[in-house]
């Protein structure tokens, strides 16, 4: 984009019912976190009534809850359960049908345009990490890629962190660099109550051209960054530096034994993770057995059966598991896929039932880490 | 090899990846009691080319897919062949397969045994059990290449005399200074007259000039593990040594995670990978 096209626009809060509006026409269904049973889950809104206005989320380990927030902005709170992932790699899909001559016959990917709304940094980048996983390696995956030229992603910058969040210390928020068609900064001080909309796309341009605002002032994109620097600085958790090479050294680890005793091996932080991948296939047939199908779904690294090799699976204790998955997100990711698996949304902090906190975990293996820096490097 | 000590990968292919093509089994061999070499070729007639050491998808229709090495000659793509033990639902299913049936196939997939580094030097080739089907293709090109290599050993290790995969072809090698074949097998019976004991027993005989030697490695992780040591201790420079690993695999392609093995995904990375790169992981406890 060029830089004249770039302007940020500032509009008044019920600007956000005109964009829905604008989207709605352009044949999007608008998606965006909902309060459901007291908490968030991601879903389609027909109108700024269904965002959880004014709530916010109570969140520690183990658990999650909206409450009253302090104030009456659209977006104080932050992630539903789900994030994006699942739009564009559903949880279960059946891939082909094929007789018994093995024509196989795919099964078409059914896309309708989705705007999300409200996607945060975190969400963003984790959208950029599985595009890596599914795009970068010798197979692309077309169908992961027809669902993402179907979305529409309109990022809203935090200015609120939930007690679980821990972006800052990943670099991947509180606020958006890229990655969004639009992103949204939700001002609401001194009686004012407005947005600072920003394209980030030829896309989320050609939408911000239609919505009624004013060039953004100095002032408030000031605001809007003081707002992401004062939502990082709030942040109580954060990951340790160094948790690759740490966890690389740690294979042996005391530590793990210790986590397994409260690790529940329910997958739970895996299902709830925007970056985990893993999958499996099933195989279906008709009763008859003439006609077969194959499925993809979700799988977890916490399951036994994900390492099964004929003779008895590779990862039979929790603690190889849980030393899997957290070794995988925050070291092993780095050599497979250039970055860290971890976007640090803190998800498997407040959806893990006994509140196991990867970072908490990180710290304590650090406590202990038996060959500091230079020794671990010679030890490889 | 790039940054991180694996070795490069074939070029990119695109392709939706998931989707396996027709095959029809051309032929059925019974190799042992437990195990089959099925001939595949393409409905359509398109050969699948392929390197030494890559495998392939092989699906059952409504019973699943499983990851099965390419065993057959790399010179000649017509046909493709696969050696394949069972050992449950569908290795079963294909073992079951006739002439004329189907199997889908996806692939070839994986990178592939780097063969031109053997040349002008000695080739050790290891395999334990059915590990001889993988690195099956390598014996094809090093007897194609015999003047480009300074000499071939083949050192095979079973659990039985009655199990030694490819006997007849294997057993039929003319050896003679520059081909030798070492046997050993873990159980004995009364008209075995070779070896018994573990492959690792052999090296160190069986070894030329081990600076000189590269090595390529399959069978069961702990036997490659001992005989990665076995050849290091002897002198074969580590770089040298390749192993063929192995890791459930749901897709092959890069997508499912299933095949990880700490930093590698076995099945974009490998399934071979030097020595160095492995060396450490293979000792690492359940990973
Ligand atoms: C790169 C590679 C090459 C292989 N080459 C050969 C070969 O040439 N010949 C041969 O007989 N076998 C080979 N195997 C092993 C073969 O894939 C397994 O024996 C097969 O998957 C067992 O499946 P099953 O359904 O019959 O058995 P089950 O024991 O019922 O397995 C259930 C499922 O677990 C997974 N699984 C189990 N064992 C393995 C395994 N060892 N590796 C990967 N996934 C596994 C599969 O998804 C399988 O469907 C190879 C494996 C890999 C990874
Ligand atoms: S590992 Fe946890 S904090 Fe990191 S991206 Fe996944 S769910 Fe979020
Ligand atoms: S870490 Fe928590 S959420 Fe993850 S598998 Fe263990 S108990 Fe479940
Ligand atoms: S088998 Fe799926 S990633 Fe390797």
């Amino acid at each position: 984009m060029d830089q004249a096209a770039a302007k940020s626009i500032s509009m008044g809060a019920n600007g956000l019912e005109a964009l829905i509006s604008v989207l709605e026409a352009d044949g999007y269904d608008v998606w965006g976190a909902r309060e459901r049973d007291g908490a968030l889950v991601l879903g389609p809104i027909a109108s700024i009534d269904d965002l959880p206005r004014g709530r916010i989320e109570q969140a520690e380990g183990g658990s999650v809850r909206l409450v009253e927030g302090p104030r009456d902005a659209f977006f104080d709170h932050t992630l539903p359960m789900q994030s994006a992932k699942r739009l564009v790699y559903p949880a279960e899909e059946r891939l082909f049908v094929t007789g018994e001559d093995l024509l196989i016959e795919e099964t078409p990917v059914e896309t309708r345009p989705i705007a999300v709304i409200g996607v945060r940094p975190c969400d963003l980048a984790a959208m950029e990490t599985l595009t890596t996983v599914f795009e970068s390696g010798p197979f692309r995956d077309t169908r992961f890629r027809q669902r993402r030229e179907a979305l529409l992603l309109i990022a809203v910058n935090c200015m609120r962190p939930a007690s679980t969040c821990f972006c800052a210390s990943m670099n991947t928020g509180p606020r958006a660099e890229a990655g969004f068609d639009l992103a949204l900064d939700e001002l609401l001080e001194d009686g004012r109550h407005l947005f600072v909309v920003s394209a980030g796309s030829a896309r989320g341009q050609e939408i911000l051209d239609r919505l009624d605002g004013e060039a953004a002032s100095k002032e408030d994109l000031q605001a809007a960054r003081d707002g992401s620097r004062a939502c990082a600085e709030a942040q109580t958790r954060r990951m340790a530096e160094g948790a690759e090479q740490l966890l690389k050294r740690s294979y042996d680890h005391p530590h793990w034994a210790e986590v397994a005793e409260r690790c529940l091996s329910c997958t739970n932080c895996t299902m709830v993770c925007p970056t985990c991948f893993c999958g499996t296939v099933e195989d279906r047939s008709s009763l008859d057995g003439s006609e077969a199908e194959r499925w993809r779904r979700w799988d977890s690294c916490f399951t036994l059966d994900f390492s099964y090799l004929h003779g008895g699976s590779v990862r039979k204790e929790t603690a190889s598991r849980y030393r899997q998955w957290i070794t995988h997100k925050l070291a092993h990711w780095h050599d497979q896929f250039g970055s860290s698996g971890c976007v640090g949304c803190g998800r498997c902090i407040g959806w893990c039932p006994v509140g196991i906190d990867l970072t908490a975990e990180v710290a304590a293996l650090a406590a202990n880490d038996s060959s500091s820096g230079q020794q671990g490097e010679e030890r490889r | 090899m790039n940054a991180i000590g694996q070795l490069d990968r074939s070029p990119l292919q695109i392709d939706s990846g998931m989707l396996p093509r027709p095959f029809v089994v051309r032929s059925r061999r019974e190799e042992m009691s437990d195990c089959v070499t099925l001939e595949l070729a393409a409905l359509d007639g398109e050969p699948l080319a392929f390197e030494a050491g890559q495998f392939t998808m092989l699906y059952v229709h409504g019973v699943g897919e499983v990851a099965i090495s390419i065993s057959g000659d790399p010179a000649v793509s017509d046909s493709l062949i696969h050696t394949i033990r069972a050992v449950g639902a569908v290795s079963q299913a294909l073992c079951g397969l006739s002439e004329g049936d189907r199997v889908g196939v996806r692939g070839p997939l994986g990178n592939s045994w780097p063969l031109e580094r053997a040349v002008g030097k000695h080739l050790m080739i290891v395999a334990g059990g059915l590990g001889l089907a993988p690195v099956r293709p390598i014996i094809y090109w090093a007897l194609a290449n015999r003047d480009r290599l300074k000499s071939i050993d083949i050192v095979y290790g079973t659990r039985a005399p009655d199990q030694i995969l490819f006997a007849p072809q294997l057993l039929g090698l003319s050896t003679t200074d520059g081909l030798r074949v070492g046997m050993t097998v873990d159980l004995a019976d009364q008209d075995w007259r070779g070896q018994v004991g573990v492959v690792t027993d052999l090296i160190p005989s069986m070894l030329r000039e081990p600076a000189e030697t590269v090595a390529m490695v399959c069978g069961p992780e702990i036997m490659m593990r001992f005989t990665g040591q076995a050849l290091a201790a002897a002198g074969v420079p580590a770089e040298e040594i390749f192993l063929s690993m192995e890791r459930n695999m749901k897709c092959g392609i890069g997508w499912c995670g299933h095949c990880q093995l700490g930093p590698h995904l076995i099945c974009r990375d490998g399934p071979v990978f030097p020595y160095p790169a492995v060396r450490d992981l293979m000792s690492v406890w359940e990973l």
